[in-house]
């Protein structure tokens, strides 16, 4: 970032009215003519060397997740294990980008991750309500930074934010993006209680005001979890934002992705709004589960031509 | 990084006979002595698709005598008989959706995304829409017991083929009307293709008849004496003619014409979609639309927002083979279609304006023409005066509300209008005032069969679709 480029950043920490004013100044979103321009860019086909140029590049974005009251160290350790090597049978196979655990599994997978070069992320910041007060989100992020995570993925309060206290939704980011250290800082939106794509933009640029390295949609435990028009929304925030700033922040949609098919009209959507730059592990990930054996399994048919059952495939 | 592989969709779906024939009377026949043959091209090869009948003034005459014979026992039908066959080809037209849509993209040269996924959707939608009314004319308002008027004759463009013909059969019919229609001699394909599903649909003999053939026949059949009722869309210059011909007769007169739409972007609008917004209205289906949101109005505050926002997004559109499904525009109709584009966009650069199209390859058969904007335009520049019927848009600009008015009211014509902002009180006031037959708001370049269409000024008189539609064809 250069000093040019930082002065031009809005200065918004100093007042709530100031913050407030700002993010009620950004152009509005148009929910129908949002949601018809993603729909039109799902209907791109892509095929052959695409599809395979596009299946290798969304594994390489994947952050493996596995956010379950009922993980265990073994669990942690197969899924772990899968994300380095995706595909035993075929080892032209990319590695994911992360591994996605609670901060009590950081250091387990830790371990199996040592040396791989697979980011390890954590859900920290009482995931997934953000209902807690500050110091426990501190404690926890620094724990999980501590156990040798250097992602961390933080919930906002959506309360706060939904009762327009942006300046508490903002300090909070500030402190967690301290807490991280060196580690990259994450923050879920959780568009789907935002209610608007109004909604929606400003709590991006909130998030980036306040220093996410980037904005991920969803925590995948509420209903309405990553969808195509909101990933679009983001998508321009991040833009502009670094037409603005000169700071470039990566996108995370999460919840709900599970085909390539899907993960396909992400890219593409990527590709056509904001364009290469965020084409690439760095500034952009898939939040999913079981996203990652559908690729593998469409991979594996672009490659002998058939399509193998899930048995070919490794459970976690 | 990621470029799109070409994804083509199979022309093997259609099967385009060498020749084809007259449709009257419910059977193919060859023009008589009077008339002749033309070829119709693929606009994005050159290639031949067919040779097909021209009408000469014989032709006419028969086809007009099988529509007036048609007409009686067509109209005694009770409405709901007459809806049955509409609902009839309603429903094959979508079971035979993906077959006209390739061959619509292949005579006309537009993107198969856009003859796929608007054009046979709503041809079929107005199709439903009309056959819904035909057994409830009573209750459309125009009186307890309207009258069909006889028989159409109707003219249509080669910009939206088959839903042009959609627009002009579905009301008609469902009236109680027969029809002769004469596609565009660019565009004759889909017309006679839609003359085998009237077939398919066992419709009676001479309730609809298609005649191709170019300006003259259509001429001929504008002026035949025993036609009661004349629909044209197209171009201003022949409209004028038409309503001098057919003036002093009984003819009823319904018109469809040019324009040259004024898009209002306000500095508070939701400038991502207001940019869709400006793309859609001015480069979807290459700005062959007579409703095109030509005239770009920026509210000057905003101005190198949008436009910084417009040309990034321009840069993304994928010029190119109308099949391949990921093509966002085509090719120009026809070489007379791309010479009159290039003639304007030159007048344009010669008379000041500053010319801008984004980096992209054009294929070397066929007609293309690359997007292009025109900045720095005044309401003294031709370009942004005279309809160019192409993807060719100039940015003007404005202060006030007010000025955005005067501005965009100030052309012959008044076909339709578009106004972008976020405040609900400025959409109304600024509908209230614009004149022009459609005015939408935050959107572009909509359109539904429940709801009217058409023109004030120069842009023709009547209306079609909705309601509305029905009245051209009722006495």
């Amino acid at each position: 970032m250069t000093a040019t480029a930082t002065s031009r950043l809005p200065d918004v920490s100093g007042s709530a009215f100031n913050l407030r004013s700002f993010l009620h100044g950004l152009p509005g979103v148009d929910k129908v003519g949002v949601e018809a321009r993603a729909a039109s860019l799902g209907t791109r086909s892509v095929k052959t060397t695409a599809k395979a140029a596009a299946i290798d590049l969304a594994i390489r974005m994947v952050d493996l997740t596995t956010l379950e009251g009922s993980d265990t160290p073994g669990k942690v350790r197969a899924l772990s294990a899968k994300a380095v090597r995706p595909d035993p049978s075929d080892p032209t196979c990319p590695s994911v980008a992360a591994i996605c655990v609670y901060p009590a599994m950081v250091p387990v997978a830790a371990e199996v991750l040592a040396g791989t070069g697979v980011h390890l992320a954590s859900v920290a910041t009482a995931f997934p309500s953000g209902q807690a007060p500050l110091d426990v989100k501190l404690a926890d992020t620094r724990d999980a930074v501590a156990g040798g995570a250097d992602e961390i993925d933080m919930v906002i309060s959506r309360g706060a934010f939904l009762s327009g206290r942006y300046d508490h939704v903002y300090d909070e980011i500030v402190a967690v993006k301290e807490a991280c250290g060196s580690a990259h800082l994450k923050v879920i939106l959780e568009t789907g209680e935002l209610g608007t794509y109004d909604n929606v933009r400003r709590a991006s640029w909130l998030a980036m005001l306040a220093g996410a390295d980037f904005i991920k949609t969803s925590t995948g435990k509420v209903p309405v979890a990553a969808t195509l028009p909101v990933t679009l929304v983001m998508l321009e925030a991040v833009r502009d934002f670094r037409a603005q700033t000169g700071r470039q922040v990566g996108v995370k949609p999460a919840g709900g992705i599970r085909t390539t098919k899907d993960a396909i009209k992400y890219l593409v959507l990527i590709n056509e709004t904001v364009g290469d730059d965020w084409l690439d592990p760095d500034w952009f990930r898939f939040g999913a589960s079981s996203l990652l054996n559908d690729l593998l399994m469409q991979r594996t048919k672009l490659t002998t031509g058939h399509y193998a059952g899930p048995d070919y495939f490794t459970l976690d | 990084m990621f470029e799109y592989a070409p994804a083509p969709e199979s022309r093997s779906v259609v099967d385009i006979a060498p020749s084809y024939g007259l449709f009257i009377n419910g059977e193919f026949v060859p023009a008589s002595s009077s008339g002749g043959v033309f070829k119709t091209v693929n606009p994005a090869s050159e290639e031949v698709l067919a040779e097909v009948a021209s009408a000469g003034a014989e032709d006419v005459d028969l086809a007009v005598a099988a529509a007036r014979r048609a007409f009686g026992p067509w109209s005694a039908l009770p409405g709901a008989e007459r809806a049955k066959y509409l609902f009839r080809i309603a429903r094959i037209i979508q079971e035979r959706s993906r077959e006209l849509a390739v061959l619509e993209s292949l005579d006309n040269g537009k993107p198969i995304k856009e003859s796929r996924d608007v054009d046979l959707p709503l041809v079929a939608a107005y199709f439903f829409y009309y056959a819904g009314w035909a057994d409830k004319l009573a209750y459309a308002g125009f009186g307890a017991n309207p009258q069909p008027l006889g028989v159409a004759a109707q003219v249509i463009p080669w910009n939206f083929p088959l839903m042009m013909l959609a627009w002009k059969i579905a009301p008609a019919l469902a009236a109680g009307n027969t029809v002769v229609l004469k596609p565009a001699e660019t565009t004759p394909l889909s017309a006679l293709f839609f003359a085998d599903i009237c077939r398919q649909a066992d419709l009676p003999p001479g309730v609809v008849n298609i005649i191709t053939g170019a300006g003259e026949t259509g001429r001929t059949l504008v002026e035949h004496p025993d036609v009661n009722k004349v629909a044209f869309t197209g171009s201003t210059e022949v409209g004028r003619q038409i309503a001098r011909s057919v003036a002093g007769t009984r003819k009823r007169l319904t018109l469809e014409l040019g324009g040259k739409a004024a898009n209002i972007v306000f500095d508070d609008a939701p400038i991502d979609q207001a940019v869709e917004g400006i793309v859609n209205g001015i480069f979807f289906n290459q700005g062959h639309v007579c409703c095109a949101g030509s005239r770009l109005l920026v509210q000057e505050s905003a101005y190198d927002e949008v436009l910084t926002a417009l040309k990034r997004r321009m840069a993304t559109l994928r010029v190119g083979d109308p099949l391949d499904k990921n093509t966002d525009i085509g090719a120009i109709n026809s070489a007379a279609q791309l010479a009159r584009i290039r003639e304007l966009s030159d007048i344009g650069a010669s008379e000041g304006a500053e010319r801008w199209s984004p980096p992209c390859e054009l294929p070397s058969q066929g007609f293309w023409f690359a997007p292009t904007i025109f900045t720095g335009v005044t309401q003294a520049h031709r370009i942004a005066r005279e309809e160019i019927f192409g993807p060719v848009l100039s940015v003007l600009t404005f202060r006030t509300p007010d000025e955005a008015i005067e501005k965009a009211n100030n052309t012959p014509y008044g076909l339709s209008a578009g106004v972008w902002t976020e405040k609900g009180s400025l959409i109304l006031a600024m509908a209230d005032k614009l004149r022009a037959g459609v005015v939408w708001a935050n959107t572009f370049n909509k359109f539904d069969p429940t709801s009217p269409f058409g023109g004030y000024k120069e842009s023709g008189y009547g209306r079609e679709g909705g309601r509305h539609g029905l009245e051209a064809y009722l006495a």
